[in-house]
């Protein structure tokens, strides 16, 4: 395979492709669906000549459970899906978030709920990303805004996973997934790419789910001479099954503790505008592209507004979300859904403006002007 | 509780056995018999052919046969 | 020096969980032995099991292991064999893991024929909670959600796996402990899918409804049942309909996934000898 280098014109799911082979990615399991398809595709073509498999399963339930397996046998392993095959992911990505299998998973978001307008753009899943699987349990969500972040986040996603061993989400949707425009793929040697730690300890005796102050395991693949056991059952350091109470809560209280105490280097945001305005945007994925312009828009019209864009979606940027409250006059959340991240905002709400929602659920987009026409309503 | 025949010895380890009969209800020379409790009883080992009819089939691998020279 | 069933055995978790007399212990014992008698190092087999009674069988093993979800084991040690094919991949599970909920996947993974073993416990109910009725239970046996006789028929495993496409399917009970044994190793040994159905007593529950709760006259109810499959075939369709057959039903040579996947596309490991493992 050629490894494209430089200045390319693509998709976003096309970018997500070469960033996943970029990063190491050598297995992929899925099963079609729009608007992720491209993803299979590519993977079909490309991995067999990295030494790479390409499996295509008989559902979603098999496809995260494929990439499960071939994670925890030593390949950077992925898959790509939308709506409907997210929401037969989940009991599996919960056991991989319990089980600490690296994984990525990419969601191109459509409209729902259930087979809804397959074609059509969407931010539904939102919510179901962070809590779709049962059980208290920490996630990671990244949300690309452009086929630039596409390919960037991708190579993040597989980099968070393997450092934290936790599933990540890369949460797109289908503007961003089906765009052509322009990005830059790196130099490979320019790449940093993060690779699971692997354990230090000799074999005999070896607990795979023994961490030290990090609170990271450090799990080598099947085959090694240590021994690894694997469970989706509640286990202690050994990786057998151990349902004593204090089991259960130690557990599941670290795998928040090592996501809950990296949440600098995991949270990524980006500000646009002026640092001080009347009206901060929160947006995010295809939808902070929009508010991008809106901005400008509104500044041409002497209105005073800025946008916080969450890179990060999960966990969520509490920190600069509250800057955003305490600084603006009014918060304005727009997004593809009735409302879910903007829920997230109003939590922290202990500043005092108002937080309005713009929403759409029809599969169109919002356009800037409708932005636009909420700011003007707001700021009257 | 262990036996010594001339050739074969049978050990049954009474921590791991949960007196489910079938080493005794089942071996085909009735060297096991049950006493009161449930709990096997080697009653005629010079009987043991070596089948291993037996501890392959306890499900609690609490027989251990030893061919002694 | 050789290696004893023992040595499989992951002693500190013992004694294990299964009721007296669960046929579930003589399956392991089984299993044990004939990883030992093929001096396979614990560290290259990878046991994967999915959630039931039988499920919990990795617990008691200090090979690699996986114990994943409820019937999506084959699915899992598809990803793990598939990743690294130098891996012997062995999969227990229940009937509800096997063919009722996690019954796509047996079929596709048979279909595909990777490279693993199947050793399916099937003892014609969920023992895990409290006996209800799967998709193995015969019409008509009473379960706890099947109180005056279930209304379906049940699969027949072996029939499944051989239609999906697996190069070996073997059926045994747990009365015939040697068989059972020695159709693992041949399982194991033998490249693609391999399936091993054993017939297993669940005295607690479905043998207490429709059987016997004795764990001997489950294990001579069994014996009863099973009839070699030579003779099995011979005999009238109203007789097959009383028992089953019992020893090996097919054996093929149709090469495995991994090997077929490597012809066709390529990708320098192991591109020209494909998996190799089994062989
Ligand atoms: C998705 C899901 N549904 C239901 C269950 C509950 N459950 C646990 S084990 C089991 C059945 C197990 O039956 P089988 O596979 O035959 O194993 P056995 O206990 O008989 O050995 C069920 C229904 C579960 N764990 N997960
Ligand atoms: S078969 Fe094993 S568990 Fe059962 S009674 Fe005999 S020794 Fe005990
Ligand atoms: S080996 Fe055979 S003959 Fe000897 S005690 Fe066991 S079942 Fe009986
Ligand atoms: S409930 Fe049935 S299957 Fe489960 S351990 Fe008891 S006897 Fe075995
Ligand atoms: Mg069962």
């Amino acid at each position: 395979m050629n490894r494209p280098v430089g200045v390319q014109f693509m998709q976003g799911n096309e970018a997500c492709v070469y960033a996943a082979l970029d990063a190491g990615a050598k297995f992929y399991g899925g099963y079609p669906i729009t608007p992720s398809s491209e993803i299979a595709e590519l993977s079909a073509k490309f991995l067999p000549q990295v030494d790479g498999v390409y499996l295509q399963m008989e559902d979603e339930i098999g496809s995260i459970a494929a990439i499960i397996g071939a994670s925890a046998a030593g390949q950077k392993s992925y898959t790509a899906t939308s709506g409907p095959g997210f929401s037969l992911m989940q009991e599996n990505l919960g056991m991989a978030v319990y089980a600490e299998v690296p994984l990525v998973l990419i969601n191109v978001m459509r409209n729902g709920p259930s087979t809804g307008l397959a074609t059509r753009p969407a931010q539904g899943d939102v919510m179901q990303a962070r809590w779709g699987t049962h059980g208290d349990h920490p996630i990671i969500a990244l949300s690309p805004g452009s086929v630039q972040e596409c390919y960037d986040l991708t190579v993040r996603a597989f980099n968070l996973s393997e450092k934290y061993r936790i599933p990540v989400i890369l949460l797109g949707d289908e503007v961003i997934g089906h765009m052509r425009e322009s990005l830059t793929i790196p130099e490979a040697d320019k790449l940093e790419i993060i690779n699971r730690k692997l354990p230090t300890v000799p074999a005999q005796g070896y607990k795979p789910y023994q961490t030290d102050e990090d609170d990271i395991p450090a799990i080598p693949p099947y085959g090694t001479d240590y021994i690894v056991h694997i469970s989706s059952s509640c286990h202690d350091e050994s990786g057998y099954s151990h349902s004593a109470p204090q089991t259960a809560d130690k557990l599941v209280q670290r795998l928040h503790r090592k996501i809950d105490k990296n949440k600098k280097d995991i949270i990524q945001v980006e500000w646009f505008g002026p640092e001080q305005a009347d009206l901060t945007i929160i947006a995010y994925g295809a939808i902070s592209r929009v508010a991008k312009q809106a901005v400008i828009n509104a500044q041409d019209k002497g209105l005073s507004v800025n946008l916080l864009r969450l890179i990060t979606l999960w966990p969520f940027a509490d920190e600069e979300v509250k800057a955003a409250l305490e600084k603006a006059k009014a918060i304005l959340v727009p997004e593809l859904n009735l409302g879910q991240i903007v829920h997230e905002v109003e939590r922290l709400n202990t500043f005092g403006p108002p937080v309005h929602s713009l929403s759409r659920i029809d599969g169109e987009i919002l356009i800037p002007a409708q932005i636009m026409e909420k700011i003007e309503e707001v700021l009257k | 509780m262990v036996s010594e025949p001339r050739k074969i010895r049978i050990e049954i380890d009474k921590k791991s056995c949960k007196r489910c009969g079938i080493c005794q209800g089942l071996c085909p020379q009735a060297v096991y018999s049950l006493a009161k409790d449930g709990s096997p009883e080697i009653t005629n080992p010079e009987r043991c052919t070596n089948c291993r009819l037996c501890d392959l089939r306890c499900p609690d691998f609490a027989i251990t046969l030893e061919v002694l020279a | 020096m050789a290696l004893s069933y023992k040595d499989y055995l992951e002693q500190s978790q013992l004694p294990h969980m299964w009721c007296p007399g669960c046929g579930d212990g003589i399956i392991l014992r089984a299993y044990t032995e004939a990883l030992a008698e093929l001096n396979l190092a614990p560290k290259d087999v990878v046991t994967v099991t999915g959630i039931g009674c039988w499920g919990k069988a990795d617990d008691y093993l200090s090979t690699q292991a996986f114990h994943g979800t409820h019937g999506r084991a084959l699915a899992f040690a598809t990803g793990i064999k598939t990743a690294n094919p130098d891996l012997t991949v062995v999969t227990l599970m229940g009937d509800g893991d096997a063919v009722t909920i996690g019954g796509n996947h047996f079929i596709h993974a048979a279909r595909r024929n990777v490279n693993l073993t199947a050793i399916v416990t099937n003892n014609y109910n969920y023992g895990m909670t409290g006996g209800q009725y799967s998709a193995t239970t015969p019409l008509e046996s009473k379960t706890t959600t099947s109180p005056n006789g279930v209304a379906e028929p049940g699969f027949d495993v072996c029939f499944l796996a051989e239609a999906a496409g697996a190069n070996f399917v073997a059926r045994t009970t747990v009365y015939h402990a040697v068989a059972l044994k020695n159709l693992i190793k041949e399982g194991i040994l033998h490249p693609g899918f391999s399936l091993v159905e054993v017939i297993s007593p669940c005295p607690t529950y479905f043998g207490r409804f429709n059987v016997h709760p004795s764990p001997v006259n489950m294990m001579n109810w069994l014996k009863e049942k099973a009839i070699p499959v030579q003779k099995y075939r011979e005999l009238p369709l109203e007789e097959q309909h009383e028992h089953f057959a019992v020893g090996k039903l097919v054996k093929k040579d149709r090469p495995d996934f991994y090997t077929t996947y490597r012809r066709i596309n390529g990708g320098k490991k192991g591109a020209e000898e494909g998996d190799t493992n089994g062989r």
